[in-house]
């Protein structure tokens, strides 16, 4: 099967306008006899609900939180990206794609991430119309800093809970259109398969997490929002409560799955404290600006950080790249930090650690405007790691962050299965191989505010369904297949929890397919997650039954989709031998140890096509095809 | 360290409960309180018996997921943390607590720890909001805002939705969640325009949730884990007043 992106033809500038204008329309009288499933609520979920729901679409929005306030965006701390230029600074639509396209390491689809730069501005407007309490300058203007790599101050940001302001403000559009009922809102409900009729996405099941009853819900067109896969390693910096599970059994239905081998890594995250730790802490990006990071020069150097003097200290990102310095990409400082934890000089308790440091920082521009700046995320980490920020260092390794890889979608969004559109994290289509700070809310928000009220409308006036209901025999196989999997769980009743066989899969992942892959380490990988699912299968422990609240039985779910998709993710890993963003192959690197692509081989989508569990998948590319912007190898010296 | 604790359990929205007592052992003072109870449920699993439900997501403290009462204070003891950022340092070996879920009339139980808060999302809907559609808005600078009342907004907006306030005051008043929401709007320049009509829905589905009335006694404030402040309320009842004026 051939893969058909859908970029429009035209100059870049002018694709998106020019494909708004071309596609159809659905008459406003009309838009309310058509349902849309909206599954997930973080940023692209809410607010594509608020967005259809607006437009006079018939909405029902699903999310497995308490309240759709709580989805997992809720903790993105730094800031999102705008192509304003309000600082004057030689920004504009232009440089943020191609920052993007280059920060991606020329793996994402160019005419997706125009697109994305273009609607960037739309979505400041927007947020400030909302009442999003952005940072303010003293005249009333808004605020911007510069983040992560970008050489102009283009991010905004409410302190450190830009997330959280940014979904609020969804939220409240989303909880506006409850009110009015064009959106019906399902909380505590778990997407567990999807249902389609005549090759159409038009349905799915869920399971009510309170009363464990199975429902099926129909519609003209389902859109997944349901974020990234990073809790595969286990440990990360995502909600415990995120999974891949609706994207996964959407793919066991047919949907590709794309890049699965793009994670991202962050450089500063909390390091791990024991066996018991739940999830990693993020410390926002944001603090590379003001914060020095370093190690000791000399191996094993145990010293006080503070009795280590000036010229014993490795600041290894000014050093070695001296004009981004502490902000090079994240790809590259994670990388860097494993490559001096690796030599042995590490810090903490586990070596696993390297410095941020705040002290000339605060020397400079004194302890009150440090605060003003950090002020919550030192806070958080004196919570944490029990030491104070102001007088010592933090301590920071990488953690698995944020997953660019997700289901392939097209310029429309919608994936290889008609009318199911797939937004946000859960796509694969704006972030290619690395994505830049800032930048996953810029995406959420577009794909639901800007992109699916277009994409959608075309795809509903241009379709014929079939007129169906819930009884349809499409629902009840489906629903018989959720089902037997939730009976094949409780009728296990072994002896290991699903946590510890998730913390084994994760320790797999992190070592083998983690920040740094080998032939070797894949293959490993490869033989080692087979045998987990069997194990799995054999002797997990649910207890407890269906028919109530059953956290453990959720779980449990979830972690058995994991031990099928981890497989995908190796595979794909070992299939691409080609180093780029956050995808690094020891084999393939530059003699000064940074990601060393091979773009006649590689310049291409990996889209993965189901054929059962533990059968290998079928191979689709999709070529990058690059008109504007010409790949050249990544320099941050 | 050892850790004793008598946790209410409770097998469904409509029956009863019971406390029930157990030991965590071997707690390492790096654990959350949250990853305590992780491995307390992790021997209950093995054991084949069902772990204690309790809620909990972002485990960093943001997305209000997470709380229940240990030994009466909503969170725990600790100010400004919620339960998910409440560390085992904090505590001694062979403390005992108690665990229960919030008690509001408008917060149901539906397991052990966990409640239903789907009536803040109501509150919300009457109101909580500015109706403005996607698109159409102007260019973000157009809206001068100065930075001290950014940031008093910002104070407010920091709101969580965790339910603490609630499980706090004594009459199981919702007025400090409400009053957070309707001050950041009403601080705002795009808030003005629903400004009184905001106010007046609000209260009034906080009073048809079932939540109690405000008695001032600052419970609320002193366990929220955001620190949103007391000010809210006077805020919320000074622009209750107003629009009942000019309605």
């Amino acid at each position: 099967m051939a893969l058909d992106s859908k970029i429009p033809s035209g100059p870049l500038a002018d694709k998106w306008d020019s494909h708004k204008f071309a596609s159809k329309l659905v008459n406003p009288a009309n838009r309310r006899k058509h349902t849309v499933i909206i599954v997930g609520t973080g940023l692209a979920g809410a607010s594509a609900a608020s967005s259809l729901g607006e437009l006079g679409y018939n909405v029902l929005s699903f999310c497995i939180q308490d309240s759709p306030r709580r989805a997992h965006s809720i903790a993105a701390q730094g800031g999102i990206n705008a192509a304003k230029n309000y600082q004057n600074d030689g920004d504009s639509v232009y440089r943020l794609f191609y920052d993007t396209i280059k920060g991606g390491d020329y793996r994402a689809r160019e005419a997706n991430v125009y697109r994305l730069a273009q609607s960037s501005v739309n979505i400041i407007d927007q947020c400030v119309a909302q009442g999003v309490p952005f940072a303010r300058e003293y005249g009333g203007q808004l605020d911007n800093r510069s983040f992560g790599g970008a050489q102009v101050s283009r991010t905004f940001y409410a302190r450190g809970q830009t997330g959280q302001q940014l979904l609020l403000g969804a939220y409240q559009s989303m909880q506006r259109q409850v009110a009015k009922g064009s959106v019906k809102q399902f909380a505590n409900r778990e997407m567990l398969d999807l249902v389609l009729i005549n090759g159409q996405a038009r349905g799915i099941i869920v399971r009510n997490l309170v009363t464990g009853q199975m429902e099926r819900y129909v519609a003209d067109a389902v859109c997944l929002a349901t974020g990234g896969y990073g809790t595969v390693y286990y440990l990360s910096t995502n909600a415990v409560g995120s999974n891949v599970t609706a994207a996964w059994r959407a793919h066991k239905r047919g949907a590709f799955f794309a890049n699965p081998c793009f994670t991202q890594i962050h450089p500063t995250c909390i390091p791990v404290s024991g066996e018991h730790q739940s999830k990693l802490t993020l410390m926002s990006e944001s603090l590379r600006n003001d914060g020095r990071v370093w190690v000791p020069k000399t191996n094993g150097d145990k010293r006080n950080p503070a009795d280590i003097p000036e010229s014993e200290r490795d600041y290894y990102l000014e050093r070695k790249y001296p004009s981004f310095g502490n902000l090079v990409p994240r790809d590259v400082a994670s990388r860097n930090a494993k490559q001096v934890c690796d030599d042995g000089r590490g810090v903490g308790e586990s070596g696993l650690a390297v410095y941020l440091d705040f002290k000339d920082a605060i020397q400079r521009l004194g302890h009150d405007v440090v605060a003003g700046r950090y002020g919550n995320l030192f806070e958080m980490y004196e919570k944490i790691a029990g030491e104070d920020p102001y007088t010592s260092p933090m301590r920071m390794y990488p953690a698995i962050h944020y997953t660019m890889g997700g289901l392939w979608v097209d310029y429309n969004l919608m994936s290889n299965v008609q009318g199911l559109h797939v937004l946000g994290e859960a796509n694969f289509s704006d972030h290619g191989a690395n994505r830049l700070g800032a930048s996953a809310l810029m995406q959420g928000l577009a794909d639901g505010y800007f992109v699916i009220p277009y994409t959608l409308a075309h795809y509903i006036a241009g379709t014929k369904v079939e007129k169906v209901t819930t009884d349809h025999d499409a629902f009840k196989e489906a629903e018989d297949n959720v089902q037997q999997r939730i009976n094949k769980l409780l009728a296990v009743k072994g002896s290991k929890t699903p946590r510890a066989l998730h913390r084994e899969l994760g320790q797999v992942m992190w070592d083998n397919v983690g920040m740094a892959r080998t032939d070797a380490s894949l293959k490993d990988a490869l033989a080692k997650i087979p045998k987990l699912r069997e194990e799995f299968w054999q002797n997990v422990s649910v207890p407890g039954d269906q028919n109530n609240l059953n956290k453990n039985l959720e779980y449990a779910g979830r972690v058995a989709d994991y031990l099928e998709f981890a497989e995908l993710l190796a595979l794909d890993a070992l299939t691409r031998t080609e180093s780029c963003g956050g995808h690094f192959r020891e084999e393939s690197q530059t003699p000064e140890g940074e990601a060393q692509r091979d773009d006649d081989n590689f310049t291409h989508v990996s889209a993965w096509e189901f054929q059962g569990v533990g059968q290998k998948p079928n191979l689709h590319k999709e070529p990058l095809v690059f008109e504007e912007v010409h790949p050249s190898q990544r320099s941050y010296k | 360290m050892r850790i004793h604790l008598t946790v209410w359990r409770q097998a469904g929205p409509n029956v009863g409960g019971r406390f029930v007592a157990y030991t965590a052992e071997e707690v390492s003072p790096d654990m959350s309180f949250l990853e305590m109870l992780d491995v307390v449920n992790e021997q209950l699993i093995k054991k084949g018996e069902e772990p204690i439900a309790f809620d909990s997501d972002c485990r960093e403290g943001i997305c209000g997921t997470c709380g229940f009462m240990i030994s009466g204070i909503p969170h725990g003891s600790q100010p400004h943390t919620t339960v998910c950022q409440l560390h085992m340092r904090k505590f001694n070996d062979g403390d005992s607590f108690t665990l229960e879920p919030w008690r509001a009339k408008a917060f149901p139980v539906l397991k052990d720890l966990v409640v239903d808060r789907s009536a803040f999302d109501r509150i919300i809907q009457a109101g909580g909001y500015t109706s403005v559609n996607t698109g159409g808005a102007k260019d973000a600078n157009n809206i001068l805002i100065g930075k001290d009342i950014a940031d008093a907004a910002m104070d407010s907006a920091e709101c969580i939705g965790c339910g603490a306030c609630v499980a706090a005051c004594k009459n199981a008043s919702a007025a400090l969640f409400t009053s957070a929401k309707i001050t950041h709007l009403s601080l705002l320049p795009q808030g003005q325009v629903e400004r009184t009509t905001r106010v007046l829905n609000m209260v009034e589905r906080m009073d048809t949730e079932g939540f109690g009335s405000c008695s001032y006694e600052g419970e609320c404030e002193a366990v929220c884990p955001k620190g949103i402040s007391l000010k809210n309320i006077a805020t919320m009842n000074k622009e209750f007043w107003k629009a009942m004026l000019q309605s």
